[in-house]
């Protein structure tokens, strides 16, 4: 069993760049995207924290910050009973991130997900599908700017109009 | 349980378009044998809902398959950004429709998590009451529509029959049978009836007995073990990899219940064993889930006994700030006044940052991650959620087996849809 202090240490010894904070009292680690999987693997590997269980993978829109994206991860140690969060910063411009699907299957379908509502691409991903939206959706609905829309309701004198331009199949 | 880098399993899992892929490229090989590839769903009685699976089979067996999900999508997570923090409780009940308090509870925590808001001793207490009743209420679904999948047609009557008790109780405290919403940020949302505690204890003696009628129907029976043991087998290294929780984990014996590993709403202060099996295999994580039953009722009982010493004490945190006063103070106290019309017009607003808890649902690890930008309603929510990551483990387990196992597997997986597709 290590302790929260003893993991700090180690993290900041061998990944000196990493920025090491809290999150609501769990550790928070935040690291540049091309480390991600270095970092993780890391975790995972090494024998004393043994990082084996992904929690689970989102991404968060901070639409108005720069950079605009985050991908959030949470990783457990059985053996040490402690939860770590990786905080992976993704600019609008270029929005992708190397996969965890290759260190974590469990990954897969939470990397699609994300991909799916945030538009976030997974380089190396096996099969970046959508996953919840049809595989013909425009945009990704969760991003802040993604528009709610709404079906405009059917009278008489506008039916005509309103299924002509439904984006959906027609008769 | 010490793992090292080149044991950490590394599994592919297709995409429902991969597999469509091979019915277009589908020829016979050089012995004339070729792969049929199936649609399984989405309105197929032994999935569990609305789950399509997308099977290439080689005769009756199972070459490798995809689950297709989505069919239930409803943007929860999205819509919850539009609400404040107590409105959305509802819509998490509708997740995971058959564990709903698991649902408010670690929606709730996170946010107390987050705001760093302390609950009062009797609120934690009957929340753990009410997630083992829940708990016991999902595993009754769970074991009926197992059962019926492989053709034992009684035990389904006899679990329905059970939760029906379960739900009544919950209507008796809720005024909702299964669409509850009864846990608040700071406690719960009102105070217990008076004829509760009696009908909860009268429920439990009269539950009881019942899970060994269940096991007298199904554990030595040989058609059951026939269908069940050693099939589906997942080892506790793929297990963590493919990140199963709940009984699906313990199943392969790995010993890992959060209400033990990272207490929560004092678990730790409780007597109660956590199953584990050996195999990993369906008959295993049967026989985990309808042993956690039993657990439950044992943790049940010790909560009763608490709350019964704990008469008067507040069901919801005293803090205005985020709980509203009671509605009788509001006629004389110009304060609850003001802190009820704040609450209900706009909520409260936790501070900037992000939380994630963690509660053991009846699924599994069920997760919840908010970030609050200091307004009153969040900034984005994400669910781990159980059934979800769950599923993603069939394509393994159910390689090479055959067509018929694959219901049993689904079954034994135990995802709700619901919860699956948010």
């Amino acid at each position: 069993m290590i302790d929260r202090a003893t993991l700090e240490q180690r993290v900041s010894a061998q990944f000196p760049t990493v920025r090491i904070g809290d999150e609501s009292g769990d550790l928070c680690l935040t690291v540049e995207r091309q480390q991600l999987p270095a970092l993780a693997g890391w975790l995972r590997d090494e024998p004393d924290l043994a990082f084996t269980f992904l929690n689970q993978l989102c991404g968060v829109d901070y639409l108005g910050r720069d950079p605009r994206f985050e991908v959030v991860v949470h990783l457990t140690s059985f053996q040490n009973k402690m939860r770590v969060t990786l905080h992976i910063e993704v600019p609008e411009a270029d929005p992708t991130i190397p996969t965890l699907a290759r260190l974590f299957p469990t990954a897969n379908f939470q990397e699609r997900e994300t991909y799916d509502m945030f538009g976030i691409i997974f380089t190396g991903h096996p099969g970046l599908e959508r996953i919840l939206m049809p595989e013909d959706w425009l945009g990704h609905p969760q991003r802040k700017d993604h528009p709610l829309g709404y079906e405009e309701v059917a009278f008489t004198h506008n039916e005509d109009w309103i299924y002509a331009n439904k984006p959906f199949a027609k008769e | 349980m010490v793992m090292h880098a080149h044991a950490y399993p590394d599994i592919e899992i297709p995409t429902p378009s991969q597999i469509a892929a091979v019915a277009l490229n589908n020829e016979p090989d050089e012995n004339g044998e070729q792969s049929m590839v199936l649609s399984m769903g989405p309105q197929h009685p032994s999935t569990h809902g609305v789950l399509r699976l997308a099977v290439e089979l080689n005769g009756e067996n199972v070459v490798q398959l995809a689950p297709d999900v989505g069919f239930l999508h409803t943007g929860i997570e999205k819509t919850i950004e539009t609400k404040t923090y107590t409105k959305s409780i509802v819509l998490t009940d509708r997740m995971d429709y058959l564990a709903p308090m698991s649902n408010n509870m670690v929606y709730v925590a996170a946010i107390e998590k987050l705001m760093q808001q302390d609950v009062p001793e009797r609120a934690q207490t009957l929340r753990v009451l009410l997630l083992e009743l829940t708990r016991i209420n999902s595993h009754l679904v769970w074991l009926g529509t197992h059962a019926l999948d492989l053709a034992a047609m009684s035990v389904f009557f006899y679990a329905m029959r059970e939760r029906e008790y379960i739900l009544d109780i919950f209507e008796m405290l809720t005024g909702a049978r299964m669409m509850t919403s009864y846990f608040r940020v700071g406690g719960l949302a009102w105070d217990i009836p008076a004829d509760f505690i009696p009908t909860v204890e009268d429920f439990l003696t009269h539950f009881l007995p019942k899970v060994d009628e269940y096991e007298d129907l199904l554990t030595n029976n040989l058609l059951w073990k026939q269908r069940t043991k050693g099939v589906g087998v997942v080892n506790a290294a793929d297990a963590i990899a493919l990140g199963l929780s709940g009984a699906n984990l313990r199943a392969s014996g790995v010993d890992w219940d959060l209400r033990k590993t990272m207490p929560y709403s004092g678990y730790e202060t409780y007597q109660f064993d956590v199953p584990v099996g050996q195999a990993g295999d369906i008959y295993d994580r049967y026989r985990c889930r309808v042993q956690e039953m039993r657990e439950s009722v044992k943790i049940a009982r010790q909560a009763i006994e608490r709350v019964k010493q704990m008469h008067g004490q507040p069901y919801v945190t005293e803090n205005r700030k985020v709980a509203p006063p009671p509605k009788s103070e509001i006629t004389y106290s110009m304060e609850s006044l003001i802190h009820h019309f704040k609450l209900w017009t706009e909520g409260f607003r936790p501070p900037r940052g992000s939380a994630y808890a963690a509660i053991e649902s009846p699924r599994g690890e069920i997760g919840c991650y908010v970030v609050s930008d200091g307004t009153p309603k969040p900034w984005r929510v994400h669910f781990r959620a159980p059934s979800f990551i769950n599923l993603q483990a069939l394509p393994h387990i159910a390689k090479g087996k055959l067509m018929a196992d694959l219901v049993a597997l689904i079954a034994s997986i135990d995802p709700v849809l619901g919860e699956v597709d948010r």
